[in-house]
């Protein structure tokens, strides 16, 4: 018997069918929550309706609450995340490239990346009290290992014969590294931050609900206080948005600098 | 160019015990000429082109290139892997300049060696084409101008058309041979197909399997420019047969040697 369409294993489906089922993925759960919510079956105070949720996005945006805490959650995450990237591709590659490397920082990086990172919170803001740099180095922290034990998979499996081939051209050790294993692993680094700054995108949100001045966790924490819970969702569909862009930016990014690893 | 092998053998020791993968094997390759050396799977066909390229290091002997040992690997003994190897991040034209650009030759005369050897192996309309893109047998010729490329005095060839199906490994057979015609490089390849080491080359060295020893060397008295039609001639078939006994663990006594 033939398949249907919708079944096709592992294989492409036609594209309208595709964007079809997209528009649906969002629009089903959004029409439920519309639907729950004007049945009036929960209180307003604790399900807002997708309007109230406009409403407050709306008075979020006039009030300039949103751009200025969704401008501080982000540079956090950017700066963040930019030093643990920065940090983490020469480290991973180094790691699956050389053994000896590999044998002196897997040990202690296995058993740090197991401490959860917001159980530093305390300890980073005796050290660095209640400004930027707890969250940025929280940020830090939570990502740069996971990044550098990812880039480190993706070196060791770089083709043996791509490396032997090298050598028989006359390549050198260094050329080796540098023009050979690296440029092989940038698709690998680029899906290693995609997947990570997933995490950062958390753990910016984890800072700012415990100490903050500002942000979009200082938003919904006080928006509890006030039992404004139109705010929270506002502040929650916000931090998914943001999430999805970054993304997308991600694959992109990936699209348009490795052809050669995407299909 | 004169490569020499001597007395060499390969022990390879594991956890499970030691592998005697080549015991005192002896042979040598002159300038423009055609070697093939066959042997069933686990002769330590591979080992042996390894330690030639100077990928391996031999447990006794020594393998020397014009009177150099050799001491690892170089671009004066250019390979050609069974596996595909071409950088899948560089267009056809960047794989095969890559090999120069290593030795720091400069982009103009990079540019110029690369398209003439493209030319050579007739793949010019894809130089700009990424390697996912090409065939197997069109990768395989590109592995080959990359090498090419680089000016080397020997080129190896690990059974460079194993993975390929038997019409794409015929074209290729006869591609090489037309290559090796004007081109006039030396080729050491090594094959576990008779039929193809017959075809392509002049001088034949049959291995034993565990450990991989130097049975005999057969001349194949055959003209250089051949094609598929000589498959078809007395002489061909008696070598090929001859051969084939020897692999089976019969004497041969018609082959020339
Ligand atoms: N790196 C290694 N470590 C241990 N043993 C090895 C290694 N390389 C090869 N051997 C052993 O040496 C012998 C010869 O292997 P080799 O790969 O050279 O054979 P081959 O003639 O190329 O075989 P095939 O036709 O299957 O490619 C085998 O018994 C193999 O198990
Ligand atoms: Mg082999």
């Amino acid at each position: 018997m033939k398949p249907s369409v919708f079944w096709r294993l592992a294989d492409d489906i036609p594209k309208p069918m595709s964007t079809a089922l997209m528009v649906l993925s969002i629009a089903v759960p959004f029409a439920l929550w519309w639907l729950v919510a004007s049945l009036d079956l929960v209180n307003d105070k604790f399900l807002p309706s997708p309007l109230q949720v406009a409403q407050a996005l709306g008075r979020l945006w006039t009030d300039g609450f949103l751009v200025g805490d969704t401008a501080a959650s982000i540079m956090r995450v950017t700066v963040g995340f930019a030093l643990a990237a920065l940090v983490s591709v020469p480290i991973g590659i180094a790691m699956g490239a050389f053994a000896s490397v590999r044998s002196l920082l897997e040990p202690i990086i296995g058993v740090v990346r197991y401490m959860p990172p917001p159980a530093f919170i305390p300890l980073l803001v005796i050290y660095l009290g209640l400004g930027e740099a707890p969250k940025i180095a929280l940020i830090f922290m939570g990502t740069v290992f996971f990044n550098i034990l990812m880039i480190m998979d993706a070196v060791k499996f770089v083709p043996k014969a791509l490396l032997e081939t090298t050598y028989t051209l006359g390549g050198q050790r260094r050329q080796a590294l540098f023009q050979v294993i690296t440029p092989y692993v940038v698709p690998n680094i680029i899906d290693t931050f995609r997947i990570n700054i997933a995490t950062s995108w958390s753990l910016v949100v984890v800072a700012e609900l415990v100490a903050a001045e500002n942000g979009l966790g200082k938003r919904i924490v006080l928006a509890q206080k006030f039992f404004n819970t139109d705010e929270i969702f506002a502040c929650l569909i916000i931090l998914g948005v943001i999430g999805f862009a970054l993304d997308l930016s991600l694959r992109g990014l990936m699209k348009a600098t490795c052809k050669w690893a995407v299909d | 160019m004169h490569l020499e092998i001597n007395n060499l053998s390969k022990q390879f020791d594991t956890s499970q015990g030691s592998v005697l993968a080549l015991d005192d094997i002896n042979m040598h390759v002159e300038t423009g000429e055609f070697v093939c050396a066959v042997g069933a799977s686990g002769s330590g066909k591979s080992t042996l082109l390894r330690l030639v390229a100077g990928l391996d290091m031999p447990t006794t002997g020594e393998i020397t290139v014009d009177g150099q040992a050799v001491t690892g690997p170089g671009s004066d003994r250019g390979m050609i892997f069974q596996s595909y190897t071409l950088y899948p991040w560089m267009s056809v034209q960047k794989n095969v300049e890559f090999g120069l650009k290593l030795q720091g030759v400069g982009p103009k005369e990079r540019r110029e060696m690369a398209s003439y050897y493209l030319d050579v192996v007739g793949l010019t309309k894809f130089a700009r084409s990424l390697p996912k893109q090409l065939s197997g047998g069109m990768k395989q010729r590109v592995a080959i101008a990359r090498t090419l490329a680089s000016r080397p005095k020997i080129m190896l060839m690990d059974e460079p058309f194993g993975a390929l199906d038997v019409q794409t490994k015929e074209t290729m057979q006869q591609f090489m041979l037309d290559l090796w015609n004007r081109t006039g490089v030396s080729i050491l390849m090594i094959t576990h197909d008779v039929d193809e080491a017959v075809f392509l080359s002049q001088r034949i060295y049959v291995l034993t399997a565990h450990p991989g020893t130097i049975q005999r060397e057969v001349f194949v008295d055959l003209p250089s420019d051949r094609d598929y039609t000589i498959r078809r001639d007395r002489a061909f078939q008696d070598t090929r047969e001859g051969i084939m006994d020897l692999l089976r663990g019969k004497t041969a006594p018609a082959l020339v040697s």
